[in-house]
């Protein structure tokens, strides 16, 4: 159906369908957790609306509006106006520390009445939208380092203003513009350091210098062996290859005195855990721990709905907003990640092969912003539920509790489904 | 141009999502950890303890029950004192037990219960009941202590106390955890499965905070507690706490039997403690004191003490002598040629001979069993009539265990080929003339309080007996096993214990019992016995049963150096025999005598001193 190129506003029904399943599979979860066996609460009854489950349905109830909102909006819109909601964005967020208010130990909310908005949550979608209005400009190109350069400060600016107002997790949700960037034309060597950074950054945690040191020059020489005779006996390949060893095994060491002395003590802590899971149980390790142990005593089949004990009981912390994994893996057990993984998977395929639908550049490149951000909340935020990722305010896209997270994902996504409907209208340039 | 890049990317995401699939494998499906912490997370379990089950006597009086106690808890988490001092008033504690107590329940947890302060009586519970609105965090739980009715019967009652560590350890299965209450001694111990009922066992969702969050799976995995059943003993508490009164300032044992159940009537031992000494708090206070004490106050000697049982052996004799054929009711012995000694008087038949306890009697008596009248070796033939004569007088119970319901009952030593062969180290390495002592009940012979009132049983039956016992029913269908209501016959004819009898009756009307041990009414017959102490005064012992005819009650008495059985054992046997039968004793003055009779050594008053001197026959092994 989205093939029909000649029928104005045709919303692509396959992800609305993934977008309501998600939204409420989640509010079930939601409703699980908060779920008390001893007295349960009625749909009329106003205390209901004062839980997580409820709430939670105001904040779906007000999604529908936005959604509404952003359909009917010109889709031209939001390619003329990006720079503006960008700057806009960037006040907010330069706002943020003097007017915000302080939830959970981050100073990145404002306050209206009872609601309260994240910023940092919506900077993403207004730097996908310039991010990928930029790229939409026929001249520009990745593989040049001037335009590489441009574009990494559209993503810096929201970043660093992020990260000063100690929300780190919330900045890292930049780095995923690298896949928008690696699709549009970005040499494969960034991604490609990127992965290998993090895997030198990991394996310098986890294992000892040396070790690293010696697994370095075997491959080294096993590079040697198999380069063709004539660079074997060009003395410049040993002269790059003890240089390149030697520069990598710099920034391995780097790596520990980077942990020590530039991470603050609660990042430190969480990758201390992160390395080590029997690290302080009760304390700093508390969350994974108990993380771990809902979604482990889940079993195979789960405990069935409203059956968890470790997510009801308050055990896991903040479990209906970022750990919300949790009551899916206890309840629903290895049969139900399962599929929610698979689900997610299918979600992020069928975005991306819509992406490439696209005839404008703008779309296209908002569409693999959209699916690099989802994906880095798909990755970080399950990951630390099951003890691979450090922990972070990172929530889990749709399914977790909250009204800044839940909007900014609909925005983000209907802005594309509004796009891809309006793809035969855009000019492919 | 960059198309395939599409595909790059979404490997890369797919690698995650195995990543991720597997790990949850791991963790949901292979390693069971999770499982249990969970479970340790969540699930409280709630162990109920039911009510221990009632001890009541023959007639329906209560005389063990449970009294509710309360237990005082802390959740240190929600715990603020405002005012120790107010606190420590109000509950008699003093400020450094608080300090620590609270310190120790806040290292166990903050947030679970903590035990605070133990065993609060109904009426410290009222006390404080005001003033709990004060101390959030603190809050009650029942628990039962064993009460008691009378302070009589403890030793056979035995007590209740925390569950030993090395008991713990021995226990089949896994019932008892650590703090438990089981039965020490007495039918609190022989009866424990039965007393005890069956723990209720509650699986309770709680939270992170420890708050209760309603019944796990809805309860199904929940075990209602099952109360402990009743005992109803055969004891006549008014009985048994007149035998008490007489019995006070002296060391020894009292058992009476209706004979023709077996019932234990009253089981007196002596010197005894209060049961409500060793309840709760009080255990702490007295136990070591009770358990120190040289006068053993803690053992229950009617089953367990150690006796020659003197001449009341001579009854056995009797009766076995003319079963097996060596003698009859016409036999007469004179003293000549005895080495054992006795008073002035002439040749007396067998009537006469238990009448005045006649040694030589039972020494010729027996040689003839031993000997059998034939010639050859001594050594042989020793041993041939003793096993003859020793299969038999096993049949009274002696040297084995009666099966009473009572832990602690002792064999007893019934000296046989085997015993001697052992002494003397050796086959034919003894003869009649190395044993002629246990004809009069002396030497090797060692019998229980409890045997003793069995064989007055067995006389008064004229032939058999039903193992005695305490209890007569257990719970509400008042059952009891078979084995207290099968007659066990000791294969001694009947006819045979008349002449016997008709000693006793004289030994009581004009042999060796004193006026005092004469009842004018009741025909009570008896047989005295003096039970040789080689470290201090003979010990006093009594057998009788009474009225003769249909006999009512059997009883032994057992006063430690008493001297001779006339003088101490047959007054008090006769004046509970005369309480028993009429209800009220006539002899007022015979009472008051025998209630305030003294025959503790001196030594226990020079204050253990030769503690191990004189509770030689009590304890000896």
């Amino acid at each position: 159906m989205t093939d029909s190129n000649h029928i104005q506003g045709r919303i692509d029904w396959i992800t609305v369908g993934f977008y309501v399943l998600f939204v409420g599979l989640g509010w079930l979860n939601i409703y699980s957790a908060v779920y008390s066996p001893d007295a349960p609460l009625s749909f009329s009854d106003p205390a209901f609306y004062d839980s997580n489950a409820g709430k939670q349905l105001v904040w779906i109830g007000t999604s529908l509006v936005l959604i509404i909102c952003v359909l009917v909006l010109d889709f031209r819109f939001f390619e003329s106006f990006a720079l503006f909601i960008y700057l806009g964005l960037l006040l907010l967020l330069i706002a943020v520390p003097f007017l915000g208010v302080t939830i959970n130990g981050s100073h990145s909310w404002f306050k209206f009445g009872s609601a309260t908005i994240q910023p940092a949550e919506f900077a993403k979608t207004a730097t996908a939208l310039l991010l990928a209005k930029y790229l939409n400009d026929p001249l520009v190109n990745l593989s040049k380092f001037p335009f590489q350069w441009k574009a990494a400060l559209i993503i810096a600016i929201p970043m660093v203003l992020i990260v000063a107002s100690n929300e780190t997790g919330s900045a890292l949700v930049f780095a995923s513009f690298l896949i928008l960037l690696y699709r549009e034309g970005l040499p494969g060597i960034y991604p490609a350091l990127f992965i290998g950074g993090i895997a030198m950054f990991v394996s310098a945690l986890l294992v000892k210098a040396w070790i690293i040191l010696v697994v370095l020059i075997l491959s080294a020489g096993i590079l040697v062996l198999f380069m063709p005779i004539y660079s074997q006996r060009d003395p410049k390949t040993y002269l790059r290859l003890s240089g390149g060893v030697a520069a990598i095994m710099t920034l391995a060491l780097l790596v520990e005195w980077l942990v020590n002395n530039v991470l603050k003590e609660h990042q430190r802590n969480r990758i201390r855990v992160l390395i080590d899971p029997g690290f302080d149980p009760r304390g700093l390790g508390y969350q994974v721990t108990q993380s771990k142990i809902a979604i482990g005593s889940g079993g195979f089949w789960g405990k069935g709905f409203l059956g968890g004990t470790q997510t009801k009981f308050d055990f896991v912390p903040e479990q209906s907003t970022d750990m919300v994994f949790c009551t899916i893996g206890e309840e629903h057990g290895f049969v139900g990640v399962m599929f929610m993984i698979l689900l997610f998977l299918g979600f992020l395929w069928r975005l991306m092969y819509l992406a490439d639908l696209q005839r404008s550049r703008f779309a296209r490149a908002y569409g693999f912003g959209l699916v690099g951000i989802l994906f880095f909340h798909f990755l970080v935020n399950i990951g630390m539920t099951i003890g691979l990722m450090p922990i972070m305010g990172i929530p889990l896209p749709f399914f977790s509790y909250g009204g800044s997270s839940l909007w900014s994902f609909t925005i983000l996504l209907f802005i594309f489904l509004k796009l891809d409907s309006h793809r035969s209208d855009m000019l492919s340039r | 141009m960059f198309n395939q890049r599409r595909n790059l990317i979404f490997l890369f995401f797919a690698i995650v999502g195995l990543l991720f699939i597997g790990k949850l494998f791991f963790i949901q499906v292979v390693d069971d950890t999770y499982e249990k912490a969970a479970d340790n997370n969540a699930i409280r379990k709630i162990i109920q303890i039911p009510f221990r089950g009632e001890v009541y006597d023959r007639y329906g009086k209560l005389i063990v029950y449970n009294t509710p106690v309360y237990d005082l808890y802390i959740i240190p988490r929600k715990a603020v004192v405002k005012d120790t001092n107010h606190f420590c008033q109000v509950f008699g504690i003093t400020k450094d037990y608080f300090v620590k107590t609270s310190q120790q329940a806040k290292t166990y947890s903050r947030v679970k219960p903590s035990l605070f302060l133990k065993h609060l009586s109904k009426e410290q519970f009222a006390s404080v009941q005001d003033a709990m609105v004060d101390f959030p965090g603190f809050f009650f739980e029942t628990n039962a202590f064993r009460t008691y009715q009378s302070r009589s019967f403890s030793n056979a009652l035995g007590y209740v106390a925390e569950i030993s560590p090395t008991t713990l350890l021995e226990q089949k299965g896994d019932y008892y955890r650590q703090g438990d209450y089981v039965g020490i001694s007495g039918i609190e111990s022989f009866y424990e499965e039965t007393l005890r009922g069956q723990r209720g066992i509650k699986y309770r969702m709680v939270n992170s905070n420890g708050v209760e969050k309603g019944d796990y799976k809805n309860g199904s995995l929940n075990v209602n507690p099952v109360s402990g059943n009743n005992l109803y003993t055969s004891i006549d508490l008014a009985i048994q706490e007149y035998a008490d009164s007489l019995m006070k300032h002296k060391v020894g044992s009292l058992v009476a039997i209706e004979p023709s159940t077996g019932e234990i009537l009253a089981m007196v031992s002596a010197p005894s403690y209060d049961a409500s000494q060793l309840t709760g708090n009080n255990f702490s206070t007295y136990y070591q004191q009770l358990a120190l004490d040289p006068m053993k106050p803690l053992l229950n000697r009617p089953p367990s003490a150690y006796y020659r049982p003197g001449s009341t052996f001579k009854l056995v004799q009797a009766l076995v002598g003319q079963q097996l054929g060596f003698i009859g009711p016409g036999t007469v012995y004179s003293h000549a040629g005895s080495p054992v000694k006795c008073h002035g008087h002439g040749p007396v038949n067998l009537r006469g001979a238990i009448r005045v306890s006649c040694n030589p009697y039972f020494y010729h008596a027996f040689r003839k069993m031993i000997y059998d009248n034939t010639t050859g070796d001594t050594y042989e033939r020793s041993a041939q009539g003793l096993q003859r004569w020793s299969d038999l007088v096993a049949n009274f119970g002696f040297g084995r265990k009666l099966g009473v319901d009572l832990g602690n009952e002792k064999k007893g030593i019934l000296p046989n080929v085997e015993y001697y062969n052992s002494v003397y180290k050796g086959n034919k390495a003894w003869k009649f003339s190395n044993i002629y002592s246990i004809s009069i009940g002396e030497g090797e012979i060692v019998v229980s309080p409890l045997k003793m009132a069995n064989l007055a049983a067995i006389i008064a039956n004229r032939g058999w007996y039903i193992p005695p016992h305490v209890v007569k029913g257990i719970g509400l269908k008042k059952v009891i096993d078979p084995f207290y209501k099968t007659p066990v016959k000791v294969g001694v004819e009947a006819k045979y214990f008349d002449v016997v009898i008709d000693g006793m009756q004289d030994a009581v009307n004009n042999g060796t019992v004193g006026p005092d041990g004469k009842i004018p009414d009741i025909k009570m017959v008896g047989k005295t016995g003096t039970s040789q102490n080689q470290k201090g005064k003979d010990h006093s012992i009594f057998i009788a049963f009474a009225p003769r005819d249909n006999p009512k009650i059997a009883i032994a008495v057992f006063v430690e150096n008493a001297g001779f059985g006339g003088t101490a054992a047959a007054p008090i046997a006769s004046l509970v025999v005369e309480k028993y039968l009429k209800r009220k004793v006539d002899r007022k003055s015979v009472e008051s005598k025998f209630m305030q009779m003294n025959y503790l050594p001196n030594v226990y008053s020079a204050g253990g001193v030769s503690r191990k001197k004189v509770t030689t026959d009590s304890t000896k092994k």
